[in-house]
């Protein structure tokens, strides 16, 4: 039995059924009133436990909004997403707070995404501290010291500060924060778009073994299909708030469907230059087709 | 005889931590026409080193080494000549289309402006040569919109609008520092090719600073890879990619994550190298 195959005979932990968001902006002009901005257009997926699934679009799109929403970061205008059998759009304010230890979240900026008054060791405890205050100081100290060592930072710089630390570092405490109270899910939201490519491999490499041993799933939000591809097992195209295309990585990567997965798909440079060429002609056909 | 002919440049900026070395030794040479890109991550001096022959640096930079431009050295020119060659012979594309552009001022202003000083030209006539280079970039219904203020303009039509302001003046060389990084893939694609097609009809010469080494592989003819303000590799880019020497190239290529090829684990970059440079 596959992989994906696998995957589909159990019971997904997160379920989301038809989320929409939509904002009310400025229509324009001094006295123009307002319009409304469809977000994100009834989504559904699920998430099985120990599976990634890559949400890619550009900017604009709705995947951030789409993210946020599901977990009720931001309050969606309709839709449920169900977890483990609990409608989180129902929960109260104490059912959410206890949530927030099974769905953790990794941000995009590693630098600005951690407090610069706070050391390194006190970020990666803070969780603890709230989620589970009956644990003691020198336990709490232990599980962190334990965390960093997992995430490939040493014990020795647990007081240091963010900014005395690279961009991946600063991504591995993002990180080590996220897993600190065992989540069984983890909303990556660019978590590797702003790392170099050297660095951007090592935290991949990271988290996809962190997630094996883990067992975790990951609901894993990129501009970058490569990347979405090498991490995901499934992945969902969203386009101005719609999904537009949703299955096996592999599959559609190497036989995209809609219009837009092809164009997108034909925009990522591939670092060979025989392979390049023949897509720069690939890509003025379409663009020719769509003129 | 080349365009462009970088020897021993080297950048240091001081600053309260000491001085910090950017580029260490920094050469290359550049025909008429030719395209080159240099490539690295952050902090391997590649865009110091670019604005450095353009006298860009901030005040607590100094430049020293040599930067032949059709036969003269450029290299600190006092401001006054420097602005000539800035503005008629080189053009420079930056990664922050927004930041590059004039907010206060319509595109028409920001585009005859720079005709009319350097070219001479009266104001109608700048207006119709300003009108055909937006056409050159592919901005539909230029006529128009060349009347608008940059915020009119989506992320990837702001750097179209950079891209015809670089080539006003027809330049001979132009320098692109990371062009589509802050641009969506499907536009930076589109840019990027822009860029190649512009090329062809111009000729112009073509500097192209990325960290991207996917966007190099369909554009220039050489490679120069830099790390640590060194240069690491330079090559033709057919070479570089079939058969990348140096082993950071190498580790930086088997790091990317690639839509034509699976692997199940990404290999990163190991940078044993510098051990034993350290001690050479």
């Amino acid at each position: 039995m596959s992989e994906s195959e696998q995957v589909q005979t159990r019971e997904p932990i997160l379920k989301v059924r038809d989320i929409s968001v939509e904002f009310s902006i400025p229509a324009g002009g001094l006295f123009g009133g307002r319009k409304v901005l469809k977000a994100v257009k009834n989504v559904s997926f699920d998430l099985y436990q120990g599976e990634t699934l890559g949400i890619v679009g550009e900017s604009g799109c709705g995947k951030s909004t789409l993210s946020r929403a599901v977990i009720r970061m931001l309050e969606p205008t309709s839709g449920q997403s169900i977890w483990m059998g609990h409608d989180i759009q129902k929960m109260s304010v104490k059912e959410l707070v206890a949530l927030r230890k099974d769905i953790q979240m990794i941000f995009q900026d590693p630098l600005a995404s951690l407090n610069p008054r706070m050391t390194c060791g006190s970020i990666i405890g803070e969780p603890l501290l709230i989620h589970y205050p009956e644990i003691g100081k020198v336990e709490r100290l232990a599980r962190v010291i334990a965390m960093m060592e997992k995430v490939g930072l040493t014990a020795d710089m647990i007081n240091r500060y963010p900014h005395e630390f690279s961009g991946g570092q600063c991504q591995r405490i993002g990180i080590a924060r996220a897993l600190i109270t065992n989540p069984k899910m983890i909303v990556c939201d660019e978590a590797v778009s702003a790392l170099d490519v050297s660095i951007r491999a090592q935290v991949i490499n990271l988290l996809m073994d962190l997630q094996k041993e883990l067992g975790i799933s990951l609901l894993f939000i990129s501009h970058d299909i490569a990347v979405v591809r090498h991490i995901a097992q499934r992945v969902m195209v969203l386009y101005f708030g719609e999904v537009v295309e949703m299955g096996d990585a592999e599959q559609v990567v190497m036989h995209p469907q809609h219009d837009y997965t092809k164009k997108l798909i034909a925009s990522v440079p591939v670092p060979d230059p025989k392979v390049e060429m023949e897509r720069r002609e690939l890509r003025r056909r379409l663009r020719k087709a769509a003129a | 005889m080349a365009l462009l002919e970088v020897k021993n440049l080297k950048v240091d900026f001081d600053t309260t931590d000491g001085v910090v070395h950017a580029v260490r030794d920094l050469s290359y040479s550049l025909e008429k026409g030719g395209t080159l890109a240099i490539v690295g991550e952050s902090g391997s001096g590649k865009t110091q080193g670019a604005f450095a022959l353009l006298g860009l640096l901030p005040r607590n930079g100094t430049a020293s080494g040599s930067v032949m431009f059709d036969g003269k050295e450029i290299l600190n020119l006092p401001r006054r000549q420097m602005n000539k060659y800035r503005a008629e012979r080189i053009g420079i594309i930056f990664q922050d289309p927004m930041t590059s552009l004039n907010p206060y001022l319509r595109i028409s202003r920001q585009m005859t402006e720079v005709l009319e000083h350097h070219r001479g030209m009266s104001h109608s006539a700048a207006l119709v040569e300003s009108i055909r280079f937006l056409d050159a970039v592919r901005i539909p219904d230029a006529a128009n919109r060349v009347h608008m203020y940059p915020h009119e303009f989506s992320g990837g039509m702001r750097q179209r609008v950079m891209i015809a302001m670089a080539l006003l003046c027809q330049p001979e060389l132009l320098i692109a520092d990371e062009p589509t990084t802050a641009l969506d893939v499907t536009v930076q694609a589109e840019i990027i090719d822009l860029l190649v097609d512009l090329q062809e009809d111009f000729g112009t010469a073509i500097i192209l600073i990325t960290h991207d080494l996917g966007i190099v592989a369909g554009t220039c003819e050489d490679t120069l890879v830099m790390f640590g303000g060194k240069v690491m590799e330079h090559r033709k880019t057919l070479d570089l990619f079939a058969n990348p020497q140096h082993p950071y190239t190498q580790g930086l290529m088997a790091a990317i994550p690639r839509l034509d090829k699976k692997v199940d684990r990404l290999s990163t970059v190991s940078y044993e190298f510098m051990v034993g440079e350290r001690q050479a």
